[in-house]
């Protein structure tokens, strides 16, 4: 079967403005959680989130692109161009061709989808600007990069709510796989900290009073976060016949759906879709060497997570390093595993497995090495990601070590 | 609603509205319920907890503290209908105060 490796990763997140800033926060096990500064924050009960922190749009477009560009786009461009810069691929008309782009989304435009509500139906507006359509669409940021980087192969927009990059790169690797593409720019953004994508979670009930503490027993909740990353993947031929750099390889996806409930997680739905990872990357549980936990900090969800991993791991569950960076950057939505797929790059790369911060106290309920609050050195060779999204619908990842 | 609206309200009348609410989500005859009934018990599932709770504070136009995730230290009794009952006319009088 054609293999396929990422030679680019780029990233804008609460963490970090690059790649490399972000993974010394990861090693440094930073918490960008903090005081939200949306507009109207007074009204929300909600008042902590992970935000983008002194980013100017005006210093990478011009002002006349940012007006078509919702926050989401503009975030998924830097990054992408982070990605293509580091992966040396120089797209041309032949190679545009045998490229594409799959991103994932949950919200999509959803600050343009506020700011203009707020204006005909709070401030009674008659008049949008023209734009709202194409920056609020789904697929915008997927069009941006296509248009960017003159990507004309196989390009859509995925959404599965919290497993979107997930799948995302599940299909762009199936795409390279199947040979309908030479490269993929993949991953996802999401910008969602806007008064009504907050108001909306607040309703749920599910959102953490102080802070986020996947896996620790005084755990409160979800922290909204906004950020994303994008990929440069690549067959291996495609990669070798250039003399890239190959940052690790995409090993194996596995999905599938609880068909339970439409919040509540189910063990069986992440169980199967984490198996069919490891199966598709011909991986045995025991090579496992870091679990990015899907991790939300929610009662129920790090409590079904660790029962799936021991169905899945065995004995191994229990030594096997499993941290939720969502401690760090927050749940950033359709773009969490994105930025997630980073921290598993750092442990592949660097052997620095990020941490799970903000752990005060041990759950019984939870037997896993959750590596609390300190980075760690670790010699791993496989990794695997998890997102278990909202509406029952998992996805899984499995990395493995380039040498 | 307003506020003074809301202090002629009596604690039956709290009661009667809160039972309707549960009793609506539970898709039985309100009559069907006692201070005595516990939400489970009715197949109230953790969403439909939710739901309650959101329209008895759209209802009396209170805020009651609830997170789903630590649903054993609400700072709200749910043990039981009675509970609620109870729980909501006091959050009632604090906002008439």
């Amino acid at each position: 079967m054609t293999r396929i490796v990422i030679t680019g990763a780029g990233t804008l997140n609460p963490l970090g403005a690059n790649l490399a800033d972000t993974w010394s926060a990861f090693s440094a096990g930073t918490c960008a959680i903090g005081p939200l500064t949306c507009r109207d924050v007074e009204r929300l009960s909600v008042q902590i989130g992970a935000e983008i922190r002194g980013f100017v749009p005006e210093d990478h477009f011009p002002r006349t692109a940012i007006s078509l560009l919702d926050r989401f786009s503009q975030i998924a461009l830097v990054a992408a161009r982070q990605a293509v810069a580091q992966s040396g691929l120089e797209i041309d008309e032949a190679l545009g061709l045998r490229a594409g782009v799959v991103l994932g989304t949950a919200g999509g435009g959803n600050t343009t989808v506020d700011d203009n509500y707020r204006a005909v139906y709070g401030e009674g507006k008659n008049r949008v600007h023209p734009f709202v359509v194409p920056r609020l669409m789904h697929n915008a940021a997927t069009s941006q990069l296509a248009m960017e980087f003159g990507l004309k192969g196989p390009s859509f927009t995925v959404s599965t709510a919290c497993a979107s990059s997930n799948h995302a790169m599940g299909q762009a690797l199936q795409l390279l796989r199947s040979g309908a593409a030479d490269v993929m720019l993949t991953g996802r953004s999401e910008a969602m900290l806007c008064f009504g994508g907050i108001k909306a979670w607040e309703g749920l009930r599910v959102m953490a009073r102080d802070t986020c503490r996947p896996f620790s027993r005084n755990r409160s909740g979800m922290v909204q976060g906004e950020g994303g990353a994008v990929f440069v993947f690549e067959t291996l031929e495609h990669a070798h016949a250039r003399n890239a750099t190959i940052l690790a390889e995409v090993a194996g996806f596995g999905m599938s759906s609880d068909a339970g409930d439409i919040v509540m997680p189910d063990v069986d739905g992440p169980v199967r879709a984490m198996r069919a990872a490891l199966a598709d990357a011909k991986v045995a549980p025991e090579d496992v060497g870091y679990v990015n936990a899907h991790g939300t900090g929610t009662a129920a969800n790090d409590r079904i997570e660790a029962q799936a991993l021991h169905l899945v791991l065995g004995a191994h569950a229990g030594r096997v390093p499993v941290s939720s960076t969502k401690s760090m950057h927050g749940h950033l939505i359709g773009g969490t595993s994105a930025v997630e797929l980073l921290a598993c790059l750092l442990a592949l790369q660097d052997g620095t497995i990020a941490p799970t911060v903000n752990h005060t106290e041990t759950d019984p309920e939870i037997a896993l090495d959750i590596v609390p609050n300190t980075a760690r050195k670790a010699d791993v060779s496989v990794a695997m990601t998890n997102a278990f999204a909202f509406g029952g619908l998992n996805a899984v990842l499995v990395l493995k070590r380039w040498i | 609603m307003g506020p003074e609206v809301m202090q002629r309200n009596t604690n039956t009348a709290i009661g009667e509205r809160v039972m309707a609410i549960i009793a609506e989500q539970a898709l039985i005859d309100a009559s069907d319920l006692t201070p005595e009934s516990r939400l489970a018990d009715l197949g109230i599932d953790s969403l439909g907890l939710v739901e309650c709770i959101f329209g008895i504070e759209e209802a009396f136009g209170i805020t009651i503290p609830f997170n789903a995730n630590t649903p054993d230290t609400p700072g709200f009794d749910l043990s039981s209908v009675g509970a609620i009952i109870s729980e909501v006319e006091n959050l009632v009088a604090r906002q008439a105060a």
